[in-house]
């Protein structure tokens, strides 16, 4: 578990030991993969009222744990009969040797420990616990329990009630918390209370339309930001995550807006009269710089600006088409962007100065659409490597060894890739059913979800 | 008169037999008869009075400003007819065509030994509705016809993938735009013309961004080498988010990776 945390996003020097070793950190990532703990969760019974919503629970508290990639989550049919609703239906297992003499029976039917940690479950911890409603409350009652533990007295790694509203969203939230709890016993970030931005196609082809919108790291809770009716595009979020970026045609062309999301405010963003493109804006980790692309001399370079606008800088004055700059989060020192420079689109690096300027993709295909892991080692980005023109699968790279891991493979077209807060997940679009929708996997390319299935939606950006 | 002439010339004729008579005969013979009294000139039958046949006005409801024909008929001994409202003297049958600016009641009158009779006929005029007012302006009606007249004699400039040279199908589209542009240019003094640059869905959305700019900048500096003035083209890139078509194919590629000319905001 813990080395999986650190393929996702740490431990540097032991990636690279082992991917000296592995040559190829797709393995690494495979045989780590084996190691995650084992979880059952069987389902929560409900009583009373909070029966109608404790399905939502199970739902949701499957999905978080799922797909937080920390387990590995052992199948309900493989569960004992007997599902103890709480820490103290479990018994204490008779010390005994002689099973197979008939004196005593040979399981708990689900009430002894061992009932979930032998085969087939072969469960190292088990979620357990029931709803109930108390003062028109949604209250869920959950325990963790570590199945190595001999007795159950000792054996609750958790225990907490969570009273939420009576209906399906209190039951998700109950869901979201519980989830995150068991995760924090595991040193993993919770990406409950994140939002994921992104844009919403629609309007006719003649007139299209994009609005930015937000919703939860499960696609629930969707909502409009903008109300243009116009095109407005690439979000980006602040590091705080209480701002967003965009650019939008709304005022004919290309423009940058900087909005607070809650309450949603334009916060005012001056651009340069005259200049054609205006565009592709990203925040400096210390949020309080913008960069961006601009035409103002020749299209297209990288400038940078203070959050409102002002103060504009020039990084690169290439002619050449260097678009979508990204600072690395971690050091603010260097800027990930991809150009034109070399001929087709590839990836490149430079210090927040513009100086030392390197190429990191290896010039085959075209390669876009940089994102920095939250440690500023790796990048995901979306490149076209082994496929035709145009037909992007997602990879990550290590930046120091540009080492790289595809973790998508041609099921339809897979773009604009966005690292989760916990450095483990990534959302990114993939029009694979048909319509651009949004998704998210984990970092090793597992656990892919679909989130969104109304209209069109594509460029999605994971904030805190 | 004719009878008393008639009478006159009796008297003379009897006058001039008598005398020859005495002449050549010597015997007085009977005087003739008396003639017979001329038989009292029978009372002549008094005249009728001239009948209005007709007197009309076609048609009798018109609108102001608009014409109608009073039409009229008078039989009998007449010694006159006359009509009104400055028509004055007229023969007894004709029209007239009048123009009357209100409503206007004609009186006819015919005199004649049997007597004078009048009718009347009368043209009501009514005021027209006030007429529609003219459709209001559009915002900009010049405007209208210059988005057509971009729209119907330019075309579109192509490009080949991820380039924005300018290939030579699209100098010759870019130069017959050019004598198109500068005609219109010089009928619609203060417009500007926007040359949009597009691409197709291949590349990654922002990096269409610069590539739409770039191309609609190569359309614009030839247009610009051909004459046309550089302050009124105006550039806007568009990326892949607004593309003509959406197959995935090389048609559909190719359509969309162009300049496009419009009217400028």
């Amino acid at each position: 578990m813990k080395q999986f945390i650190w393929i996702l996003g740490a431990a540097a020097a032991t990636l690279a030991v082992l991917a000296a070793q592995q040559g190829d950190i797709n393995i690494t990532i495979n045989k780590l993969a084996g190691q995650r703990p084992a979880l059952a969760v069987p389902d929560f019974r409900g009583d009373g009222q909070s029966q109608s919503f404790v399905g939502v629970f199970n739902r949701t508290v499957w999905s978080d744990l799922d797909g937080s990639g920390v387990f590995r989550m052992v199948p309900k049919g493989q569960y004992p009969l007997n599902v103890p609703q709480q820490l103290s239906d479990f018994r204490i297992a008779p010390q005994t040797d002689n099973t197979r003499r008939g004196q005593t029976p040979s399981s708990g039917g689900g009430l002894w420990l061992s009932d979930w940690s032998a085969p087939p479950a072969q469960a190292n911890y088990a979620a357990i616990g029931y709803a109930a409603v108390q003062n028109n409350l949604f209250v869920l009652r959950g325990w963790l329990v570590d199945l190595s533990i001999p007795n159950p007295a000792n054996a609750g790694a958790l225990a907490k009630t969570y009273p939420e509203s009576l209906d399906e969203a209190g039951a998700r939230t109950a869901a979201h918390k519980f989830s995150c709890d068991i995760l924090e016993r595991f040193g993993s970030t919770c990406l409950f209370g994140s939002h994921i931005y992104f844009v919403r196609r629609t309007g006719t082809l003649k007139a299209p339309v994009s609005e930015i919108w937000s919703m939860d790291p499960d696609g629930n809770n969707q909502k409009q930001i903008t109300h243009f009716t116009a095109l407005s595009d690439f979000p980006a979020v602040s590091p705080d995550g209480s701002k967003i970026a965009f650019t939008s045609w709304v005022h004919g062309n290309p423009g940058i807006f900087v909005f607070s999301v809650d309450p949603v405010r334009n916060l005012g963003f001056y651009n340069q009269r005259g200049v054609s493109v205006t565009a592709s804006p990203a925040f400096t980790p210390d949020g309080k710089q913008i960069v961006f692309v601009s035409s103002v001399a020749g299209c297209c370079g990288i400038f940078t600006a203070n959050a409102d606008g002002s103060n504009v800088h020039a990084i690169t004055t290439s002619r050449s088409n260097d678009a979508e700059p990204k600072v690395n989060p971690k050091t603010g020192a260097e800027i990930a962007f991809s150009s034109g420079r070399s001929g087709p689109e590839q990836i490149y690096k430079m210090n927040i100065d513009g100086t030392d300027v390197e190429r990191l993709s290896d010039g085959t295909g075209e390669a876009s659409n940089p994102s920095w892991h939250p440690d500023g080692q790796f990048l995901a980005y979306a490149w076209t490597r082994g496929y035709m023109t145009g037909a992007f699968n997602i990879f990550v790279m290590k930046v120091a060894t540009r080492e790289y891991q595809q973790l998508t493979h041609g099921e339809g077209k897979n773009e604009n890739p966005s690292w989760a807060p916990d450095g483990k997940h990534i959302v990114f679009m993939s029009d694979r059913t048909g319509r651009p929708q949004i998704w998210s996997m984990l970092a090793d390319g597992t656990q892919q979800q679909q989130l969104t299935r109304e209209g069109s939606n594509l460029r999605p950006v994971w904030g805190k | 008169m004719f009878s008393k002439r008639k009478i006159t010339i009796i008297c003379l004729a009897a006058s001039i037999a008598l005398i020859a008579d005495g002449c050549k005969k010597k015997v007085p013979a009977p005087p003739p008869p008396p003639p017979p009294a001329p038989a009292p000139a029978a009372a002549p039958a008094a005249p009728a009075a001239p009948v209005v046949a007709q007197f009309a006005a076609e048609p009798s409801t018109i609108q102001r400003g608009q014409s109608a024909t009073l039409r009229w008929e008078v039989s009998g001994q007449t010694t006159s007819v006359s009509i009104n409202n400055g028509i004055g003297s007229v023969r007894s049958t004709g029209s007239q065509q009048i123009t009357p600016t209100n409503s206007t009641t004609y009186t006819l009158t015919a005199t004649g030994p049997g007597g004078t009779i009048t009718g009347s006929a009368t043209v009501s005029v009514v005021t027209p509705p006030p007429p529609a007012p003219p459709p209001p302006p559009a915002p900009s009606a010049s405007r209208q016809s210059i988005e057509e007249r971009v729209s119907s004699e330019t075309q579109d400039a192509y490009f080949d993938y991820d380039k924005s040279e300018i290939r030579s199908d699209a100098r010759d589209a870019l130069t017959r735009d050019a004598g198109a542009l500068k005609a219109i240019l010089a009928d619609f003094p203060n417009a500007v013309i926007t040359v949009e640059g597009h691409c197709d869905e291949r590349g990654s959305a922002e990096y269409n961004l610069g590539l739409g700019e770039s191309r609609a900048n190569s359309a614009k500096q030839f247009l610009v080498s051909l004459g046309l003035p550089g302050d009124r083209l105006k550039t806007i890139s568009y990326g892949k988010e607004r593309p003509q078509c959406t197959e995935s194919n090389e048609t559909c590629w190719q359509k969309n990776r162009r300049a496009h000319l419009s009217v400028g905001q």
